[in-house]
């Protein structure tokens, strides 16, 4: 199956509403040739791992502009890590401080982009990082 | 006609031998760029030069005329900024209510004179802190208000008939509203003193903030309860901000973000004289605007310039507006959010500054000025400094106040203000034939129209055609650490051990008889305000209240157009 699309999740966790990196990367992805899913704002961390299973999806993509980053995003790391799914890479971006990054890559997350990151960087790193499933 | 015959032909001559130089040089030495890169950053095309034959078909009583008069265009005030300098009004909000009351009385101590409310992510989607939905947001992003005990720590000291407070808040307005009006009473100020705004307006959320609660249909019924309470008992208060600033952050240019904006107001207009049968001119006056003030100096003047020309048209011809007031667009304006740098971040002091001067050109009449650290978080005490005195330095040292409306006349500014105007009736009409803003948001089409421009923009700064200093140009290896103001996780455990002990203290069963009054209001369809307030009054809490609506109207749900 070496031409399996990669098939990957753009979620917003949280309350957050800034969805113009959200957005503006899906329709990156989907021009990229990934299948993209899109989860609109607002969802919880139970709701982001439950679709990403079932959508079985290889990658997902989280969102965050709110400052609430720290606590949402290992949030979606530990319940995939619970249902049996930790081979699904996450990755995070939006406004995250430097500071925050250990925290981020301790939790799990393998990759952060923030502000300035260019389109094209980002799809070579998954690329580069992540196969489909088998 | 704006010019004699005999100058234009002089003029067209005088014009062929100029462009015959200008063809000489770029054949030996060329243009540092292509033609179609000399564009706004809406990627509007800019000619080389503009001169009387691009004004020509202008009519100066019909298109410029003076300030207080029709169009409207040099602005509402006859006496310009002379009377007054526009509002200074710092959104802000952090942590706390007693933080965010500290935050406010500091930069009136340094000379603002307005207060503008930014709430946290829980607070503005209508959950209280304790709320699942709300782990890990408490005091992130603006202050936490739960009840009204929060509210009165809010406004502390402050005083509410003299100082105007703007709310930037919009599912929960009523709530939130509610809760200043209580505030006002149980302080002894009466409903007419008070003056201040609430954005309230849920069509650009559905666009571009996404602060979502109930579907587009019932979202703007309770909007025109608060025109209908306001028109009646609130009269110096403004019931709705017609924000463009949202949709402008969200990617859309400058066109979109004026078109989309005005027939968001328009939509509103149409939704009260029909919903509540009032005379347009009994509300019309307080409608108030908000816009953003970008990157590209001169798009921005002639954008917030056409804005005012196409309301007072709007308001006199499509909607029989007789009150004079009722053809004024009031706004305020803040400087471009998305268009500062993480990187090199003092940098964002001169970007904030030359937004803000064209805020003030473009005529606005209230202005906040971004903190450069506002990129990373919530502005500190010296960056929240810097941005106030920008205003005052354009206010008091530059001169800009000193004349009204001190580009009119020039041939490119007015072309590029014909120009904003003409594109955004080209859109207004479309989304009439579509059915309005309601039926055009239900098709996706304005947040569809923003996802392609922002889009392309990145694209645009990706491939270099677009620059963003710092970014894509001009980088530099080693970053100069600012502070960063943090909120510290506490905030979030001692919000609720507040919340929890009202809920103990407070007489649940009132509380409950106001929330059921409440509920049957809106099955009703009766007029919200009243109801809120006795609720508030009581205790009740913000998402106590907004429970009641998302269970009586329905809850929507981002349907996640990209």
């Amino acid at each position: 199956m070496a031409d399996k699309k990669l098939r990957i999740m753009v979620a917003k966790p949280g309350l957050d509403g800034h969805d113009r990196g959200a957005r503006v990367l899906a329709r990156c992805f989907r021009d990229a040739g990934f299948e993209v899913i899109y989860t609109g704002c607002h969802q919880t961390p139970e709701q982001i791992a439950a679709a990403a299973i079932q959508e079985d999806v290889d990658i997902v993509g989280l969102s965050c502009l709110s400052g609430a980053h720290r606590y949402l995003f290992p949030a979606v790391v530990t319940l995939l890590k619970d249902k049996g799914a930790d081979d699904i890479t996450v990755i995070g971006g939006g406004i995250i401080p430097d500071q925050d990054f250990k925290l981020m890559f301790d939790a799990g997350l393998k990759a952060i982009f923030t502000p300035g990151a260019t389109l094209d960087s980002i799809v070579e790193w998954i690329n580069t990082n992540v196969q489909p499933r088998a | 006609m704006y010019f004699a015959t005999e100058v234009l032909t002089q003029s067209s001559e005088l014009r062929k031998k100029w462009e015959d130089a200008v063809r000489k040089v770029i054949a030996k030495n060329a243009d540092q760029k292509p033609e179609a890169l000399w564009s706004t950053v809406s990627d509007l095309p800019i000619r080389r030069l503009y001169g009387p034959e691009d004004i020509k078909d202008m009519d100066f009583v019909r298109d410029i005329g003076y300030p207080g008069q029709f169009p409207f265009v040099r602005g509402n005030q006859v006496t310009g900024y002379r009377g007054k300098y526009w509002t200074f009004r710092m959104f802000s909000g952090m942590g706390d209510a007693k933080t965010t009351n500290e935050r406010w009385h500091l930069l009136l101590k340094e000379g603002q004179t307005g207060l503008s409310t930014a709430f946290d992510f829980p607070t503005l989607m209508g959950y209280d802190t304790d709320s699942p939905k709300a782990r890990g947001e408490c005091g992130k992003c603006g202050v936490a208000i739960d009840t009204l005990e929060d509210f009165l720590q809010l406004v502390e000291g402050i005083p509410m008939d003299k100082v105007t407070t703007s709310m930037t808040i919009n599912p929960p307005a009523t709530a939130l509203w509610a809760m200043y009006c209580a505030a006002a009473e149980i302080r002894g100020i009466p409903l007419n003193k008070i003056g201040g705004t609430i954005q309230n307006d849920m069509l650009k959320e559905f666009i571009a903030q996404k602060t979502l609660m109930c579907p587009p249909e019932p979202s703007v019924k309770l909007i025109s309860d608060t025109v209908e309470f306001g028109t009646k008992h609130v009269p110096r208060w403004n019931t709705i901000s017609i924000s463009g600033y949202h949709i402008r952050e969200a990617g859309a240019t400058a066109v979109q973000e004026l078109a989309f904006t005005l027939r968001d107001g328009m939509e509103y207009v149409e939704d009260v004289i029909r919903r509540k049968g009032l005379e347009v001119d009994a509300f019309a006056p307080r409608l108030s605007f908000f816009f953003n003030s970008h990157s590209d100096f001169f798009e921005e003047i002639a954008k917030l310039r056409a804005a005012r020309r196409i309301w007072a048209k709007a308001m006199r011809d499509r909607y029989k507006a007789k009150d004079e007031r009722s053809w004024w667009m009031r706004f305020h304006t803040q400087t471009a959010g998305c268009s500062l740098t993480a990187q090199q971040p003092y940098n964002n002091v001169v970007r904030t500054a030359t937004q803000a001067l064209a805020a003030v050109l473009g005529g606005t009449q209230s202005l906040h000025t971004n903190s450069l650290d506002e990129v990373l978080c919530l502005p500190s005490d010296h960056a929240v400094q810097i941005a106030l005195r920008t205003q005052q330095i354009i206010a008091e040292e530059t001169g800009a106040a000193n004349t009204i409306d001190p580009l009119a006349g020039s041939y490119f500014v007015e072309a590029l203000t014909n120009e904003m105007e003409e594109k955004a009736w080209e859109y207004i009409h479309k989304i009439d034939e579509m059915g309005g803003m309601v039926a055009a948001i239900e098709k996706g089409f304005p947040q569809l129209e923003i996802a392609d421009s922002a889009y392309k923009y990145q694209r645009q700064i990706d491939a270099g055609e677009k620059i963003m200093v710092g970014i894509n140009k001009y980088q530099t290896a080693e970053e100069t650490p600012i502070p960063f103001l943090e909120i510290d996780d506490s905030v979030e455990k001692d919000q609720i051990e507040r919340l929890t002990a009202v809920r103990r203290k407070r007489d649940n069963k009132t509380v409950k008889r106001c929330l059921d009054d409440l509920k049957g209001a809106c099955k009703k369809g009766e007029n919200v305000m009243p109801y809120c307030i006795e609720a508030v009054k009581n205790l009740a809490s913000v998402q106590e209240i907004c429970d009641v609506y998302r269970e009586v109207f329905g809850e929507y749900r981002d349907p996640g157009l990209y």
